[in-house]
């Protein structure tokens, strides 16, 4: 269902408690809209959000980022996420980190990390571990490669477990890559050539259907395996 | 808040520098080749230009308005600039606050248009003393990926070109200002076309790229602009610091300008001739149905 900011949904009949995610907002009793797009519902019926395209991204709970460190301080890093206001990160936040053994981020580092506060008065948190387990999971600093702006339905469509584009360049070359939702994409693969043809392709597939991946991934074979 | 200029991480300031040693660009583009060039006119009417450099996008609008002139130059005629960088292109701009950049952009439009004499202040004379044109050119950029200096130039000259202003009889100290619909407005004189071409360098001045793009520019070691027209006149120069160029490189750099500046004048013209074309078809139908009327 398309929805306009304004409208007004009804709250889902749900037994668990109803979460409210990205676009809605809670005003009194009603959920209303705050963004453009299409109101989505998951299976289970006790989570709903509004999906739709834009440029700027704007802090969720949850949501895995990728940040640019901008500045350093005693407690943590000041990290850019693409938002309206700079992100922290604590340098406790990552896996195994102590007050004796903290990470050590270099200004303009490349970091993957999980929005962990974003309240809509105070500037957002980051962390780089699960806190469920304490581990890493794949978060912290990402090395090499090279990072790519996109539409944050671009990022949406990346993570997508159905996606066929990743599937069918994976098949061809194989590479590396780090999707934040705040539009930054982090790729790596062999040479730069390859990874220049990657981005490409990946920019130019959010315009694609699902159905022609196939023949879309065809036309960028023989750059992805040409050797210089 | 996030104010000024993106930042930009390590790892796409080296991969940027490691893909151009090896004769890459981030975009797949050759050091010397135009991003895609689309150049809408007409769309608002009379005057109005939108002009598209890959995803850079920038409108230009003209206007013209009966004014008293300078005393001191009786004759002439006014042509004023008007550049507002919307918060909409780039967060990095922001509104009613002129970053370094703007300012740059702005006084590079200035002299790649007004004091290269590409708008003959002359002809807008009316009355000498007492009425003359002023020809305003706003410019809007509404979307940042980029060499915004040569999008806007490009926009504002065929803005200039496709701008008609209103006939007007002069019956002494009167001025009669006539309806489009009464009769046909009149183009400016336009003595060239002066075409803005950016260089950004890199490695100290051992790579040279044309048109370079949001994170080139973030990346480069310096720019060099280089104003010329079709004739190969050298409208304006500008390097204002960076990494030092030796004489050869500057006068490669202008040999592929002009090069440059050929083929895009050439687009603009293009684009320009398909709008005329469409005008004097409308003009046709219009007569036709004048005629039938009468």
């Amino acid at each position: 269902m398309v929805v306009l900011p304004g409208d007004i949904v009804p709250i889902p009949e749900s037994e668990q408690t109803v979460r409210v995610g990205p676009g809605l907002r809670q005003d009194v009793a009603n959920i209303v809209v705050a963004k453009a797009g299409i109101l989505k519902q998951s299976v289970t019926g006790d989570r709903v959000w509004v999906e739709g395209n834009q440029r700027r991204y704007v802090p969720q709970l949850n949501e895995s980022v990728i940040g640019i460190v901008t500045a350093k301080h005693v407690e943590g890093f000041r990290v850019d996420i693409g938002g309206a206001h700079p992100a922290t990160l604590g340098a406790l936040a990552f896996e195994g980190a102590t007050k004796r053994n903290k990470p050590n981020l270099e200004i303009g580092a490349l970091v993957f990390a999980r929005v962990c506060l974003a309240n809509k008065d105070m500037d957002p948190e980051l962390d780089c571990v699960n806190p469920s387990n304490g581990k890493a999971d794949g978060f912290g600093e990402v090395k090499g490669g090279f990072m790519f702006k996109c539409s944050l339905g671009l990022c949406r469509s990346l993570l997508d477990p159905k996606n066929p584009f990743l599937q069918h360049l994976g098949a061809i070359c194989p590479f590396e890559m780090a999707v934040g939702m705040n539009g930054r994409v982090w790729v790596d693969a062999g040479t730069p050539k390859q990874i220049i043809v990657l981005v490409k392709a990946l920019l130019g597939s959010e315009a694609v259907p699902y159905s022609k991946a196939r023949t879309y991934v065809k036309e960028f074979k023989s750059d992805l395996t040409s050797v210089e | 808040m996030n104010t000024g200029e993106q930042p930009v991480s390590t790892s796409e300031r080296n991969f940027v520098t490691a893909a151009l040693r090896e004769g890459l660009r981030v975009d797949g583009r050759g050091a010397y080749e135009f991003r895609d060039l689309a150049i809408n006119l007409g769309d608002g009417g009379y005057g109005s230009a939108e002009v598209l450099l890959g995803k850079t996008r920038v409108l230009a609008n003209v206007a013209a308005e009966v004014v008293r002139p300078n005393a001191a130059n009786a004759t002439e005629g006014f042509v004023h600039f008007n550049t507002s960088f919307s918060p909409m292109a780039s967060p990095a701009f922001e509104q009613g606050r002129l970053t370094d950049e703007e300012v740059l952009i702005s006084r590079m439009l200035e002299k790649a248009l007004r004091r290269s004499r590409a708008i003959d202040t002359e002809g807008l004379c009316i009355i000498a003393g007492e009425k003359v044109w002023s020809i305003r050119i706003d410019i809007h950029v509404l979307d940042h990926e980029g060499n915004i200096l040569d999008c806007a130039c490009i926009a504002a000259i065929a803005a200039l070109l496709h701008f008609r202003r209103p006939d007007i009889t002069v019956e002494g100290d009167n001025v009669i200002i006539h309806d489009m619909d009464e009769r046909n407005p009149i183009p400016l004189s336009i003595h060239h076309i002066p075409i803005c071409i950016t260089f950004g360098f890199f490695d100290n001045g051992d790579r040279v790229l044309v048109d370079p793009t949001h994170l080139e520019e973030q990346v480069q070691d310096g720019n060099f602009i280089v104003v010329v027209n079709t004739h190969r006149e050298l409208c304006t120069m500008s390097k204002a610091g960076g990494a030092s160029l030796d004489v050869a490189r500057i006068i490669q750099c202008t040999e592929v300008a002009a090069a440059k500046a050929a083929e895009v004048t050439e687009l603009v013209r293009t684009a320009l001739s398909k709008v005329i074309i469409r005008i004097s078809i409308y003009c046709q139908h219009i007569n036709q149905f004048i005629t039938k009327v009468q």
